[in-house]
């Protein structure tokens, strides 16, 4: 009998709600557990095996000095390396710092700033190590991560989707919010995974998806300025849960600048 | 692991201290057999989100602070929505705060059905996690996956998903679940029911290390009902205070070992928020049923012991599934979704009963809305203190263990307060110094 695949998760700067979806499969996690070894997965179990690891899920992103050690480390010891969620995928909401002073922020938050270790920025893992797979979404739905993690055990591809939002809504049926009802709504520029969630309970999609396949943010953006959004909100609008992602990166930072020049003139 | 330091004393090191939300450590020294310093350190790093939502729109919190945790993000969002409807001077209807209820039974119910089963059951069955515990007891990890299961419908029913939920808005909800969709998940809420009476009849089996609390306990308490959605705050020195008045009352410290800051109260020693606190405040307002399995169990009105927690939840497991299925009942068609905000200049307060304890939220809005300041005192962080006066009392009772035996004591100890570390910033890693 050949030895089955060993797994690890991993954790850097997150809420844990990536790694949660792994123990959300209820129906699917016994039988996971024959597929693999799950060898190094701290927020389930105390029992450690040793590396080398043939898939290591990787949750977070990666915001202090001890951190861009360890993930080399962990690079070291997997075969393949699986970003899940939008904080290991593209720096998550903590990014936001990127767009600030993060020595005022943490005297802002901490009376002795001085104890702690931080980095100016937050970084997505690839800006470190070489990364197999990214799989997106704040939180990563669970159907692809399952998807994933059967193709990797089957040695193939994923087969995750990388077109926009818009043509899940479109396939559920449901109406148009942004044509219907005016509302601002990113799914044309988002990737799809979460079945049109906000569209189906009427509201606009806010990107947690992150950037589709060769977005025309631009574009969009005009639409929302059209819709009466001032430029302060459409900087805002892209800039959430994947807001150094490059794409809405720099989409966010042309309506900085639009909305600083409205505020001088 | 123990290794020997320079100066002749002893470090033991216990890695990763595992089954808890995010990452910490913690670090005991002994010398001569008195036990020195205890830290409960948190190395998760910080995340600064009270520093970025200053500039954010007042619409944004629930959202953005639901990222805070994925254990327990509607705790962020509820608290948040009641934090700046107070600042709009808007106090949403009772159906929207039904309705909120609801959705709130669903994250206690997965929180506490992971808590009980996937990590803190192993530590008093003797395994490393609950897949290996599933070799031997795989009725017992089926029934926890069970509950946990149901827990994530109701919350995918109302909010859309159960980690993130996305239909919460400021003033209620985008869309309001319908009646058949509540109906649907009947069947569902009626079997968690009786698998919760069995945890509770379960996990009062286990064996309790004999131990009892002198701590302040502190919790909401709401005109009506257990607390979970809403309340004012109460606690067993007799002191009751408005959520508004939570900061003349509750004072928080940064101290060089946790990423998370330190709180007290009235300047006082420890506190506790949580399960205990909760059941010892209000054990009045839990429904028959609930009180007749705490019973049963044999617990009192009061628990002071912090390894019986775990009864506590499975108790408060029967109440939210009873209080779910109540709600759902009552439930008609035809409620608005939501009400208007509209944002004021001002400055709010919320609080709400996360799974693992209160959670306080205050917000400072300009005219135009946009957040001028805001603060997050999370549950974990207020208990903080009192862990680390637990693990004293236990490294002090059982000095005389091996390393591995004080190590597993006193991992247990963190774990009987689900600590969610994400939350209080993140990291367990223990190590007991001898000398």
């Amino acid at each position: 009998m050949t030895a089955l695949p060993k797994l690890a998760v991993w954790k850097f700067a997150s809420c844990d709600g990536c790694q949660l979806t792994l123990l959300n499969c209820e129906d699917e996690l016994m039988a996971l557990a024959g597929q693999v070894e799950i060898a190094y997965f701290p927020e389930a179990t105390r029992a450690v095996v040793e590396g080398p690891y043939d898939v290591s899920l990787v949750e977070g992103s990666v915001t202090t000095l001890d951190e861009i050690e360890r993930i080399g480390q962990v690079r070291e010891m997997s075969r393949h390396v699986v970003t899940i969620g939008a904080c290991a995928t593209s720096g998550g909401i903590q990014a936001l710092r990127n767009f600030g002073d993060i020595a005022e922020f943490r005297s802002v938050v901490y009376a002795h700033p001085e104890y702690l270790s931080t980095l100016a920025r937050s970084t997505p893992i690839s800006a470190h190590v070489s990364v197999d797979f990214e799989l997106r979404g704040c939180p990563i739905d669970k159907h692809q991560l399952l998807e994933v993690l059967s193709a990797y055990i089957q040695r193939r591809r994923p087969r995750i989707p990388t077109y926009s939002v818009c043509v899940e809504c479109k396939r559920r049926g449901a109406v148009c919010v942004a044509v219907a009802n005016g509302t601002p709504c990113l799914g044309p520029v988002t990737q799809a995974g979460c079945g049109a969630l906000c569209p189906a309970f009427a509201r606009g999609c806010y990107g947690c998806f992150g950037p589709q396949d060769t977005p025309n943010t631009s574009a969009l953006a005009d639409r929302l300025l059209e819709l009466g959004m001032a430029d302060d909100q459409v900087m805002r609008i892209y800039r959430t849960f994947n807001a150094a992602s490059e794409p809405f990166r720099r989409e966010s930072e042309r309506h900085e600048a639009a909305r600083n020049e409205e505020v001088l003139s | 692991m123990s290794h020997k330091l320079t100066d002749g004393g002893q470090v033991l090191h216990v890695g990763t201290l595992a089954r808890v939300e995010g990452e910490g450590g913690m670090h005991i020294e002994i010398k001569d057999g008195h036990v020195g310093t205890v830290e409960l350190r948190i190395f998760e790093p910080p995340r600064f989100y009270e520093a970025f939502l200053r500039g954010r729109a007042w619409t944004e919190p629930p959202d953005i602070t639901a990222r805070i945790c994925g254990i327990c993000p509607v705790a962020y969002q509820f608290s948040a929505c009641l934090a700046l409807e107070d600042a709009c001077g808007v106090s949403v209807p009772d159906a929207i705060r039904t309705m909120r209820r609801l959705l709130y039974c669903g994250e206690w119910i997965e929180s506490h059905a992971l808590h009980i089963y996937l990590l803190h059951a192993p530590d008093f069955l003797g395994y490393p996690g609950a897949i290996e515990m599933a070799k031997d007891h795989p009725a017992v990890v089926e029934r926890g996956l069970r509950l946990k299961k149901v827990g994530n419908q109701l919350m995918t029913a109302v909010g859309g998903r159960s980690v993130h939920p996305v239909n919460v808005k400021l003033g209620g909800f985008y869309r309001m679940p319908t009646v058949s969709e509540l109906k649907s998940l009947r069947p569902a809420l009626e079997r968690g029911l009786e698998d919760a009476l069995e945890t509770v009849r379960l996990v009062s089996t286990f064996d309790f290390p004999d131990m009892e609390q002198p701590y302040t306990y502190l919790s909401l308490r709401p005109e009506q009902g257990y607390p979970i959605e809403s309340g004012n705050v109460v606690t067993t020195a007799g002191t009751a205070f408005d959520v508004q008045d939570f900061n003349a009352h509750i004072t928080e410290h940064h101290v060089a070992h946790s990423n998370a800051l330190h709180a007290r109260l009235d300047g006082g020693g420890p506190y506790v928020v949580g399960p205990l606190a909760r059941y010892t405040l209000n054990f009045d307002r839990l429904s028959p049923l609930a009180q007749q399995a705490a019973r049963e169990a044999g617990l009192g009105e009061t628990c002071r012991n912090p390894f019986q927690s775990i009864i506590v939840r499975a108790v408060e497991l029967v109440y939210v599934f009873d209080e779910a299925i109540r709600i759902i009942d009552a439930w008609r068609d035809g409620v608005a979704p939501s009400v208007a905000v509209p944002a004021r200049a001002g400055q709010g307060f919320g609080a709400t009963e996360a799974p693992r304890g209160v959670l306080f939220h205050r917000y400072r809005l300009d005219g135009d809305g946009t957040i001028l300041d805001a603060q997050i005192v999370p549950p974990t962080s207020q208990n903080q203190p009192s862990i680390e006066a637990d693990m004293r009392t236990l490294a002090e009772r059982w000095v005389e263990l091996s390393d591995h035996d004080l190590s597993h004591r006193c991992e247990a100890a963190i774990r009987n307060y689900d600590p969610c570390i994400s939350c209080a910033t993140h990291f367990l890693d223990l190590t007991v110094d001898r000398s």
